[in-house]
């Protein structure tokens, strides 16, 4: 308890709040910064018995806004109806806790926290109960609490009128939490918290940030990537109504004006001179042709059990699988507020990544990270684009403010998010499997061609021996299929180029799930095995994997004949702690591919929040499926061709197929949640196409030949 | 220009060709209506004229004409439309961007058939874009707001 209680006790004639620390968490925390952060607050009580949690992450539809205020209110026994959330600022003690920083990310909100968020709970309720004891002269252990009240035979208090006592204890820091069989709350399927705003468009995005004196920017970017600005004309931007302002970024032009839409006309209309890259600029049909010859050749070992050449030279199963670089394309198109004030910058942006933010501004501004508050406003779809190492979108704004010399919010239309980089990289995976007598394999020779996401930025120190960045191979190595073959070989070639790369929704796994599971499916239809059966039997050993396969398969009626002209197709795939499995059912018409229902099974471990769950599997199956049957981005001369939502579309609500998801009761330790289901669509629709047209389609998106 | 939103008459000063969206937006602030591609291609933008669901980002404010306008500020003073009570009812949104615009069209089209079958809904509702997914419960929520509407339960 070295840190002031004064800070945050908020005194106000509406409302007394306090807030509770979690010393321990605050101290296995590093400190990133002079001077001490803002007190750990995770929680206030307010004299109007409302509860306000502060969320150490954001909340970009996952559904963290209810589901870590769950875990609080478990412990807490609140009343759920006074429960609301806020987004914390920008500090040290807001860091992930397993990853030191504060980032939404790596589908690890809810089980990174499920610690944490609990004992805020409880340490809260104790300081009430113990506040209410004094006050009665009775012992703690003779109160009792429910729904935010205090009782002690008939004395009778809320949490409100007890707040103000409670924050003058001592937190406790040897308490026991609730055994699961006593949860309320967690495991029960609970509404959204943060709905009355989304339905009544109250929500703030980072894009509806307004005050007076803001102006707004469009930024003219290099029209390839590797591009330089040679000369810029602002002339004819500043004749527009409403334009003030023409300023050079470090890589471009922005145009500052009153409102977006001067500001989009103005940028529209400068004239600049670009030296074009060097090499004439990246070109995604030649990188996926040199990526396809690469994959002949094994690259840096990441497992290498011995005897593959041997075992694959009396005959062997080969198939190359290809996915290409994809965009993130959340609703809101990206954008950064930004204002500074003498040393001191304030944010305010849909990031996933505070942290980084933080120090990328610093950097700009040549200061440290004390100086750079970050306000985080809903997100408008995260999945990945906003959680940047380079933190490419807030290091701009930061530099168009700088130059403009007035407070701006930086806005991107939707040809600018598109075309701004950051891809789902491409990748190339090469598979040789032999297998024996029953079908099943006995030697795997794995070639994986990708760039690699964290080559180049400050996560470079966390790859593997040999440059193996674990995003570009997870889920191959250690497939459970594989699980106990020597004879199982798997490297990786990690190209550079110019186009700029960053994990997407399940990151590595949206590829290598792809590649495993219709390698498998194939290696099934080569033995005359039943799809089903022939994953089962490898699983024997894998009993979850077996049991969330077993379940989707069964729900999805597997063993009965699909409706004339439909076939299905199955995938298991496991991901940030999480299997899932997924059974989809598609059908052709007019040459194309129709996904009617997708049965999936999910094995989470503990469940927080069942209508949670359903709704980001729902989530990452309309995410996955607009990969697995449109998304593909088109890079020549370094340009990106693509530009909107016409030439990159995306699952509409016709394509939208029924998501049927069956959760599976489990012990094992939490998974993520976020991503999991994503990974396993793209196989399963294509293990079905094949099941139908005896097409075997090897490469996303999925095109049918022509008949 | 004067320009009727949401049940009052607003008087705005902006260069004819400027979308809709924009002035709403960012002179009027009614920031609910959002901007996700600026080519009427995905929904977000979607507000009423009179009714009539129409993509705000690509509506010059000139062609407003004396048509009223109606903004998901303006659906109801407290998010009690029956459309609203279905999509908490049936817990819809996930990062919410895109909710004002599949409410508004959800609106419209339960004005023009009150009991829409599936390709009805379909139909209607293939112009705005979720990246969250959200559309099994868009669609459930609009059988319900159906349901509601007409008194059931």
């Amino acid at each position: 308890m070295s840190l002031s209680r004064r800070g945050f006790l908020q005194g106000s004639a509406a409302s007394l709040a306090i807030a509770f620390y979690v010393p321990t968490a605050a101290k296995a925390l590093p400190r990133l910064g002079p001077p001490a952060p803002p007190p750990n607050a995770f929680l206030r009580i307010g004299a109007d018995d409302s509860v306000t949690v502060v969320l150490a992450h954001s909340e970009m539809g996952q559904g963290i806004w209810t589901g870590l205020a769950m875990l609080i209110a478990e412990e807490l026994e609140c009343d759920w109806a006074k429960v609301r959330c806020e987004h914390a600022p920008a500090a040290p003690v807001y860091g992930h806790p397993m990853m030191g920083m504060q980032m939404t990310g790596g589908s690890s909100t809810t089980n990174g926290e499920f610690q944490r968020y609990r004992m805020v709970g409880a340490v809260a309720r104790d300081m009430l109960v113990r506040a209410a004891a004094a006050r009665w002269k009775t012992k703690p252990k003779k109160c009792v609490v429910a729904k935010g009240v205090v009782t002690a035979g008939k004395q009778r208090a809320t949490f409100g009128e007890l707040a103000e006592a409670a924050m003058k204890l001592t937190p406790a820091t040897d308490l026991t939490l609730k055994a699961p069989a006593a949860w309320k709350l967690i495991g029960t399927p609970v509404r959204r918290l943060d709905t009355p705003e989304k339905i009544t468009g109250r929500a703030q995005f980072g894009i509806d940030v307004q005050f007076p004196g803001l102006r707004t920017a469009v930024v003219l970017r290099p029209p390839a990537f590797g591009a330089t600005l040679k000369s810029f004309d602002g002339a004819a931007a500043l004749k527009i109504a409403g334009v003030e302002q023409v300023v050079a970024t470090a890589a471009g032009v922005a145009v500052v004006a009153a409102h977006f839409w001067a500001a989009k006309l103005g940028r529209d209309a400068l004239v600049a001179e670009w030296t074009p890259p060097a090499d004439g600029g990246a070109d995604s049909a030649a990188l996926m042709a040199r990526f396809r010859d690469q994959s002949r050749s094994p690259g840096a070992v990441v497992v290498d059990g011995g005897g593959v050449d041997a075992a694959l030279s009396a005959g062997v199963h080969e198939a190359v699988y290809e996915v290409p670089y994809l965009a993130h394309a959340p609703m809101e198109p990206l954008n950064c507020t930004v204002k500074l004030d003498g040393d001191r910058c304030e944010i305010w942006t849909g990031t996933q990544f505070q942290t980084g933010d933080q120090l990328a501004a610093a950097k700009v501004l040549g200061t440290t990270i004390d100086r750079i508050t970050i306000h985080t406003p809903f997100l408008g779809g995260g999945f990945g684009r906003r959680a940047n190492p380079a933190s490419d979108f807030v290091v701009e704004a930061v530099q168009v403010a700088k130059a403009a010399g007035v407070p701006v919010k930086v806005v991107w239309t939707r040809d600018d998010d598109l075309r701004g980089g950051y891809y789902r990289p491409a990748y190339v995976h090469r598979v040789r499997a032999a297998v024996d007598a029953a079908g099943a394999p006995v030697a795997w020779d794995h070639v994986v061609v990708g760039q690699s996401i964290m080559a180049g930025t400050f996560l470079e120190a966390f790859m593997g021996p040999g440059g193996v960045d674990g995003s570009s191979v997870e889920g191959i190595a250690d497939s459970p299929y594989l699980d106990g073959l020597a004879a199982k070989r798997v490297t990786l070639h990690s190209p550079r180029t110019a186009i700029p790369v960053l994990w997407w929704r399940s990151v590595g796994n949206t590829h290598t799930a792809f590649a495993m599971e219709c390698m498998l499916d194939e290696l099934a239809h080569a033995a005359k095995v039943d799809p089903l059966a022939y994953r089962m039997r490898l699983l024997a050993k894998h009993p979850r994997h077996a049991h969330a396969l077993a379940t989707a398969a069964d729900k999805a009626g597997w063993a009965t004949p699909p409706p004339a002209g439909r076939a299905r197709g199955l995938a298991v795939h496991e991901s940030f702690g999480s299997i899932v499995a997924e059974v989809a059912e598609v059908s052709v018409e007019g040459g194309r591919i129709r996904v009617h229902a997708v049965t999936a099974a999910v094995d989470c471990g503990t469940a927080v929040n069942p209508l949670g769950i359903e709704a980001q599997i729902q989530s990452c199956v309309a995410y996955g499926l607009s990969a697995a049957l449109y998304g593909a981005l088109t890079i020549t001369g370094g340009a990106v061709q693509e530009s909107n939502f016409h030439d990159y579309p995306v699952v509409r609500m016709p394509d939208m197929p029924t998501v049927a998801v069956h959760l599976i009761a489990s012990d094992a330790p939490m998974g993520g949640i976020g991503e999991p289901a994503t990974a396993p669509i793209a196989p399963a629709v294509a293990n079905a196409v094949f099941a139908l047209t005896k097409q075997r389609l090897r490469a996303l998106p999925l095109r049918l030949g022509v008949a | 220009m004067k320009l009727d939103v949401n049940g009052a008459v607003r008087e705005v000063e902006a260069d004819p060709d400027m979308p809709l969206l924009w002035v709403l937006r960012d002179l009027l602030g009614l920031p609910g209506t959002k901007f996700g591609c600026g080519a009427a291609q995905c929904g977000a933008c979607t507000v009423h004229l009179d009714g009539r669901p129409v993509r705000a980002c690509v509506t010059p404010v000139a062609t407003v004409g004396d048509r009223k306008v109606t903004t998901i500020e303006g659906l109801s003073p407290d998010g009690g439309h029956v459309v609203q009570r279905a999509w908490a009812e049936a817990d819809v949104v996930q990062c919410g961007y895109c909710q004002s615009g599949q409410i508004m069209t959800a609106v419209a089209l339960l004005e023009k058939k009150p009991d829409p079958s599936d390709a009805d809904i379909d139909a209607a509702m293939a112009g705005n874009i979720c990246r969250c997914g959200t559309y099994p419960r868009v669609r459930e929520a609009i059988h319900l707001a159906a349901r509601l509407k007409r008194g059931g339960a």
